[in-house]
C-alpha cells in the first residue's frame, strides 16, 4: 500500500469525523473544534498530495494551506466573538 | 449545567448521521483512489521550481506565498482585517485576567524576549529556509498572548489608534508596492528581479506586524477599552469588576 | 524492504494516534478537555506534516493553528465552564479571574 493514499485517506477520515461532530453535538464550542477538525482533514488531503516520494514536494498546495489556516483561526475568532454576543451577557 | 455537559442526540437520528457519514467517506475515498490512479502526477512542481531564480527568494513556499500569488497574500491579510474589524465590532474586551504570581512573571519576562528574538529569525529566513511571516507573526501574537495571560488587559498592544494603524500597515505597505510596479509599467506585484528580495522583505516585515496585531487582537476578543491608555495592569484589575456589574 | 516495511508501520502509527486523538477531541462532553485535546491534536498533526515534507506548513500549524487557535477555544471554554457554574450556584457570584 502507497504510503501517499494510506495519508489523504486519513484526511478523509478526519473530515468525515468533524462532520459527524458538527451533526451531532449542540455546544457552539464543539460545533467550532469540529469545523477546525474538518479544516484540518482539507489541509490534510492537499498536504498528502503535494508529496511526492523523493522529489521536492509541490509548494502550490502548502502555500495554499498555510493561507489556510490563518484563515481558519480568524474565522473561528470571530465566531467565538458572535457566541459570546449572542449569549448576550458581555463577557461571558 | 446547561453549557458544561449537553443532552446526548436521539439515537436514531444519529445512527442515520453515521452511516450517511460512513457512506459519505467511502465515496469520497473512492473517488479520489480511482483519480489518483490515473492523475497526471507532479502538478506545479517543475513550474515553481524553474521559475525560482527569478522570484528574489530560494524557499519555493515564500516564492508562492509572496511572488507568483502575492495578490492572493495580499486578500488573506485583508480577510484577517475583516476578521478583526467584525470582533471589535461586537463589543468591548473582556476585563482579562488577574495580574500573574512571580513564577509566571519570572517565566514571562525569559520567553516574551526569545518568542520577539525567535520570530525575527524566522522572518528573515523564510527567504532560503522554513519560516516567513506567518510564522512569524504568530509567534509575536503569542508573545501577546502570554502578555494577557500575565494579566496585561490590552496584551501589550499599543493604544487603539497605533492598533489600527497596525493592523492596515501591511495591507496599505502591500499595496503600495503593488501600485508602484504599476506606475513602474509592469504587472500588479510584478517585481524586477534586482529588487523582487528586499521588496519581498519589506512586505514581509510589515505583513508580519499586522498578523502579530491581528492574531493578538483577535485573542483579546473585542475592542479595547478607550480611556485608561496609562492605567497599569493592577489599576485595570481593580476597575474590572466595575465593568461586569 | 526492511527499511520501508518498518516506515510503513511507522507511518502507520502517526495516522492512528493522528486519528485517536482527533475521535477523543471530538467525543468528549467537556468543552476544556476537549479544547485541550484540540491542542494536542494539533501538534501532532504539525509532526505529520513535517513528515510529509512540509515543514513551512507544520511550523504555522503548531504556532497558529494549535497554539493561538487552542488558545482561543481553550478561553471559550473556561468562559463556558464559569458561567455554567454561575448558573448551578446562582447566589455566589462566579469565579472570574482564576490564578493563572
Amino acid at each position: 500500500m502507497d504510503a501517499e493514499l494510506l495519508y489523504a485517506s486519513a484526511g478523509f477520515i478526519l473530515f468525515v469525523l468533524g462532520i459527524w461532530s458538527l451533526l451531532l453535538h449542540r455546544l457552539l464550542i464543539r460545533k467550532l473544534i469540529a469545523l477546525n477538525i474538518m479544516g484540518s482533514g482539507v489541509f490534510h488531503l492537499l498536504i498528502a498530495t503535494a508529496e511526492h516520494h523523493g522529489e521536492p514536494a509541490d509548494p502550490v498546495p502548502h502555500a495554499l494551506v498555510l493561507t489556510g489556516i490563518v484563515v481558519a483561526v480568524s474565522a473561528t475568532a470571530l465566531a467565538l466573538s458572535f457566541g459570546r454576543a449572542l449569549r448576550g451577557d458581555g463577557d461571558d | 449545567m446547561r453549557n458544561s455537559l449537553e443532552p446526548k442526540p436521539q439515537r436514531s437520528a444519529a445512527l442515520l448521521v453515521v452511516v450517511l457519514l460512513i457512506l459519505l467517506a467511502g465515496l469520497l475515498q473512492w473517488v479520489y483512489f480511482t483519480h489518483a490512479a490515473t492523475a497526471p502526477g507532479a502538478g506545479l512542481t517543475a513550474l515553481a521550481q524553474a521559475e525560482l531564480p527569478r522570484s528574489g527568494v530560494t524557499n519555493p513556499v515564500t516564492a508562492v506565498l509572496l511572488n507568483y500569488r502575492a495578490l492572493d497574500t495580499l486578500l488573506e491579510l485583508s480577510v484577517l482585517l475583516t476578521a478583526m474589524l467584525g470582533i471589535w465590532s461586537l463589543g468591548p474586551a473582556t476585563p482579562g485576567y488577574q495580574q500573574a504570581g512571580a513564577v509566571f512573571a519570572g517565566l514571562a519576562a525569559w520567553v516574551v524576549p526569545l518568542l520577539i528574538l525567535s520570530g525575527g529569525y524566522l522572518l528573515w529566513i523564510g527567504a532560503k529556509a522554513p519560516g516567513g511571516a506567518f510564522q512569524a507573526g504568530a509567534l509575536l501574537a503569542a508573545a501577546g498572548v502570554i502578555q494577557r495571560l500575565g494579566g496585561d488587559p490590552r496584551a501589550s498592544l499599543p493604544n487603539e489608534s497605533a492598533q489600527r494603524w497596525l493592523a492596515i500597515a501591511g495591507i496599505g505597505i502591500f499595496a503600495l508596492v503593488g501600485l508602484a510596479t504599476l506606475v513602474a509599467g509592469r504587472g500588479f506585484l510584478d517585481y524586477p528581479l534586482a529588487w523582487a528580495g528586499w521588496l519581498i522583505l519589506l512586505i514581509e516585515t510589515f505583513a508580519t506586524l499586522t498578523i502579530a496585531t491581528l492574531l493578538t487582537a483577535a485573542y483579546v476578543g473585542g475592542q479595547p477599552p478607550p480611556s485608561q491608555t496609562t492605567a497599569t495592569p493592577g489599576m485595570h484589575r481593580m476597575q474590572a469588576p466595575d465593568r461586569k456589574a | 524492504m526492511t527499511a520501508t516495511l518498518a516506515l510503513l508501520i511507522f507511518d502507520v502509527l502517526m495516522l492512528l494516534t493522528l486519528l485517536g486523538l482527533a475521535v477523543a477531541t471530538l467525543s468528549s462532553r467537556d468543552p476544556r478537555r476537549a479544547a485541550i485535546l484540540f491542542i494536542a491534536f494539533g501538534l501532532w498533526l504539525s509532526l505529520v506534516w513535517a513528515r510529509l515534507g512540509a515543514p513551512d506548513v507544520a511550523l504555522a500549524e503548531a504556532a497558529i493553528g494549535a497554539g493561538l487557535g487552542g488558545a482561543l477555544i481553550l478561553s471559550a471554554a473556561r468562559r463556558a465552564r464559569a458561567s455554567s457554574q454561575a448558573k448551578a450556584r446562582a447566589p455566589t457570584p462566579p469565579e472570574r479571574t482564576p490564578p493563572v
